[in-house]
């Protein structure tokens, strides 16, 4: 009697410790499922006037404002589709380049970036002590041998049939091995949950379809943007740049344009003697230069100012 | 095979000095050192869940940081495994008995915190099933996903089987009324009876596995240095990567191996086991390690730097005179230089030298593959530019910090936690040597020296 209500205590004893391990380990995965999913912002202090449903005007704080990018503006275009038939080349002639910044700008508005970052860059080269230095914009050059598409694990970038590097933004995984691999340093990574743009610099932006959607945790680059090359128009960098720099065209039909000029892509880059940077590496690039002779504007340089306005070292080295 | 007879009882010199001993003070302070560790660690994760991958210090240029180096740190470590239980079992290396099981242990908890701290650094780790779904072969880092895991699968096999009869004295030994133990020895002892036909299987299986962990492991650190020389960066594309990294990991594993025992030798007073024979050989082959690495070492950095190419010259420079200089000289200096120098004296190969330079070397292999990873990403081909100030260095930040020490802490966790669990000597084969008949000519047995 007594050793079978001692062997009732224990597994008694047994299942109330075992609940409580049990309650205790619930209880903190929950715990720490809530801190994890909770996204809290300081509010700013700016308020922003609204028109609720019903018609009347409200004011929030500016950080209630959630600035994604409204579906209506999103293109829904297929990343991994191409445009049949062509396949696109860009031409930039570096004799005209006097960094005037607004193929940035451009590129920023159109894919919905924060101002000082664009997927485009405008480099200061200097290619040896004695020759002078000049601006060199630098996109994706959308390589025919890709080092970034090769070493990708899961095929989140891949290579069109209209000769764009395109990237799937839902099926990568973060692992920035394409940004290692790339050369020319054309990939940029999305770090931020608070990538958004605040809505001072939403209202800025002129409505048309957008082509990048911003995920959290993967790559982003230069896309030709293919929302304007289906309608048989410029990338936004190229209608933008006021001194004609850019040519963007299609190989197949051996034709490119700066918006003014259009000219014949092959005879241009027999006249003007077009290269591509780093040719030695046998990455294949779709982005031609054309060198800088006979320069429309003279070298000047500007102070280097980094993203919040202060000066910094020209390079790290 | 003859089973090997291991008498259960107080008498047995073996099972009173090798059976796992509960934590003493020290042991419940280290414990909860680690465990602290950990759970900051782990804090530190859940904001850069919730934050992003911005409250680290890597932006778009350095790209890869203190997490891919230490996994690269990881991945080296767990050569040791092979080192040991397989290369030294293949060239019939005797006194390598006590050293196995903690080799073996260091290599399983090494490679399974690289997978963890792999998953840690990727932007979108809830897509890490897109690995398996959508793998694309021609990557490097499928090749590394493959061979990791199959290491890991071997090594595991490695542990476990020869831990088989061991984990029957456990469970021999632990009586009825301890249920939860009990029940835990039985399941993974796997109904293990001592016939002799169960030693001829083990026997068998540590032979196979032994000459199947060994193109594995230079797999797992060669594939692993292809994810930076298959790139065109200065200081990465070089076709010497794959044997440097290999030479480098046995170098830093033989030194993880070294610091580990010495630590166990004196808390455990395994004096009797692994003597000073034991370090003074074991230092012998660190300085073999050590100068195959300085081989490799000056092939890396003469080779390119009599040529001094534009961009690799400027990668050079760094590390020679310039921002990293101070870090990349002491780590040569501390982590392969002077180790050599000091275990070629006989004096220099006694247990407690043996120790702090094997602390040298592991703590010289951590940030040399931190130089390996950081420097080359602050020299692109196009310089860097029109970017904020601190995105022209690198500087961990404390998450960083915290996260790299809580994958650390848990390695060590996983191998102090093992350590209270079986038996870290391997009991059945220490009684097999002692047992054996007597060798002819060589002392190739430790113990029948000293008996």
């Amino acid at each position: 009697m007594d050793s079978k209500d001692n062997e009732l205590n224990d597994s008694r004893r047994d299942f109330l410790r075992k609940g409580l391990v049990a309650t205790a380990a619930v209880a903190t995965g929950l715990g720490l499922m809530e801190t994890a999913c909770k996204e809290t912002k300081p509010k700013t202090g700016e308020t922003v006037k609204l028109l609720s449903p019903d018609g009347k005007i409200v004011e929030v704080d500016s950080s209630m404002i959630n600035p994604a990018i409204p579906d209506s503006l999103l293109s829904k275009h297929n990343v991994r589709e191409g445009v049949p038939g062509k396949k696109f080349v860009m031409v930039i002639d570096l004799s005209r380049c006097k960094n005037a910044g607004k193929c940035k700008s451009a590129c920023s508005k159109m894919h919905y970036l924060p101002q000082e970052r664009s997927y485009i860059k405008i480099n200061k080269m200097q290619d040896s002590d004695k020759a002078s230095p000049y601006w060199m914009p630098t996109p994706c050059f959308h390589c025919d041998n890709p080092p970034c598409v090769k070493v990708c694990p899961v095929g989140a970038t891949f290579k069109l049939t209209d000769g764009i590097v395109g990237i799937d933004n839902e099926r990568c995984i973060g692992c920035r091995f394409c940004m290692v691999a790339c050369p020319y340093s054309a990939r940029v990574f999305n770090w931020d949950t608070e990538y958004q743009l605040n809505i001072t610099q939403m209202n800025e932006i002129k409505p048309h379809a957008a082509c990048s959607t911003h995920v959290t945790g993967t790559v982003e680059k230069c896309d030709f943007c293919p929302t304007n090359t289906a309608k048989d128009e410029l990338p936004d960098c190229v209608q933008a740049c006021p001194n004609g720099v850019f040519y963007f065209g299609d190989e197949v039909e051996d034709v490119v344009s700066n918006g003014d000029e259009t000219v014949r892509l092959s005879q241009l880059l027999k006249d003007k003697s077009g290269y591509r940077y780093l040719e030695d590496l046998g990455t294949k690039p779709r982005v031609y230069y054309l060198p800088p002779v006979n320069r429309q504007f003279p070298f000047k340089d500007v102070e280097e100012k980094d993203a919040e306005g202060q000066s910094s070292h020209d390079s790290g080295h | 095979m003859e089973p090997v007879k291991i008498k259960l009882d107080k008498s047995n010199q073996l099972l009173t000095d090798l059976m796992p001993k509960r934590f003493n003070a020290s042991g419940k302070l280290w414990v909860g050192f680690l465990l602290v560790i950990c759970v900051i660690g782990f804090y530190a994760y859940i904001r850069q869940l919730q934050k992003g991958l911005v409250v680290t210090d890597m932006r778009d240029f350095t790209s890869w940081g203190i997490y891919i180096s230490n996994f690269v740190f990881f991945v080296a470590i767990s050569l040791v495994g092979s080192l040991v239980s397989a290369i030294l079992k293949l060239t019939n290396v005797k006194w390598r008995t006590p050293l196995v099981r903690i080799s073996e242990i260091i290599a399983v908890a090494a490679i399974l915190f690289a997978a963890i701290i792999i998953i840690v650094d990727m932007g979108r780790p809830e897509r890490f099933w897109h690995l398996f779904a959508y793998g694309r072969i021609q990557s490097p880092i499928l090749w590394d996903v493959i061979v990791i895991t199959t290491y890991l699968v071997v090594s595991c096999l490695l542990l476990y089987i020869p831990l088989l009869p061991d984990i029957a004295i456990c469970r021999d030994l632990t009586p009825a009324s301890s249920k939860f133990k009990k029940w835990f020895y039985t399941f993974l002892a796997m109904n293990w009876k001592g016939t002799a036909q169960q030693y001829t299987v083990v026997h068998k299986c540590i032979n196979v596995l032994a000459v199947l962990v060994v193109p594995l492991a230079l797999g797992i650190h060669t594939v692993t240095s292809w994810l930076f020389a298959t790139t065109y960066r200065a200081g990465w594309d070089s076709s010497n990567f794959g044997p440097y990294f290999v030479a480098g990991a046995f170098q830093a594993g033989c030194g993880g191996v070294l610091a580990v025992t010495y630590v166990l030798r004196n808390h455990y007073s395994l004096k009797k086991y692994i003597t000073e024979k034991h370090f003074d050989n074991m230092a012998k082959l660190l300085v073999l390690l050590s100068l195959i690495y300085l081989y490799f070492n000056i092939n890396e950095y003469l080779v390119p730097g009599y040529k001094m190419k534009t961009v690799d010259g400027e990668h050079l420079k760094s590390l020679f005179s310039g921002h990293y200089a101070p870090l990349f000289w002491s780590v040569q200096i501390f982590g392969m230089i002077l180790p050599i120098i000091i275990l070629l004296f006989k004096k220099g190969r006694a247990p407690l030298p043996v120790f702090i330079v094997s602390i040298m070397v592991v703590i010289g292999a951590w940030f040399k593959r931190f130089l390996i990873v950081v420097p080359t990403l602050l020299h692109p081909f196009i310089p860097i530019q029109n970017v904020p100030k601190s995105w022209h260095t690198y500087m961990p930040t404390w998450e960083e910090w915290a996260i790299t020490s809580a994958s650390l802490a848990g390695a060590l966790l996983v191998i102090t936690i093992f350590v209270r669990l079986f038996p870290i000597i391997s009991i059945w084969e220490m009684t097999e040597e002692q047992t054996a008949p007597p060798q002819t000519n060589e002392q190739t047995n430790l113990y029948e020296a000293q008996a």
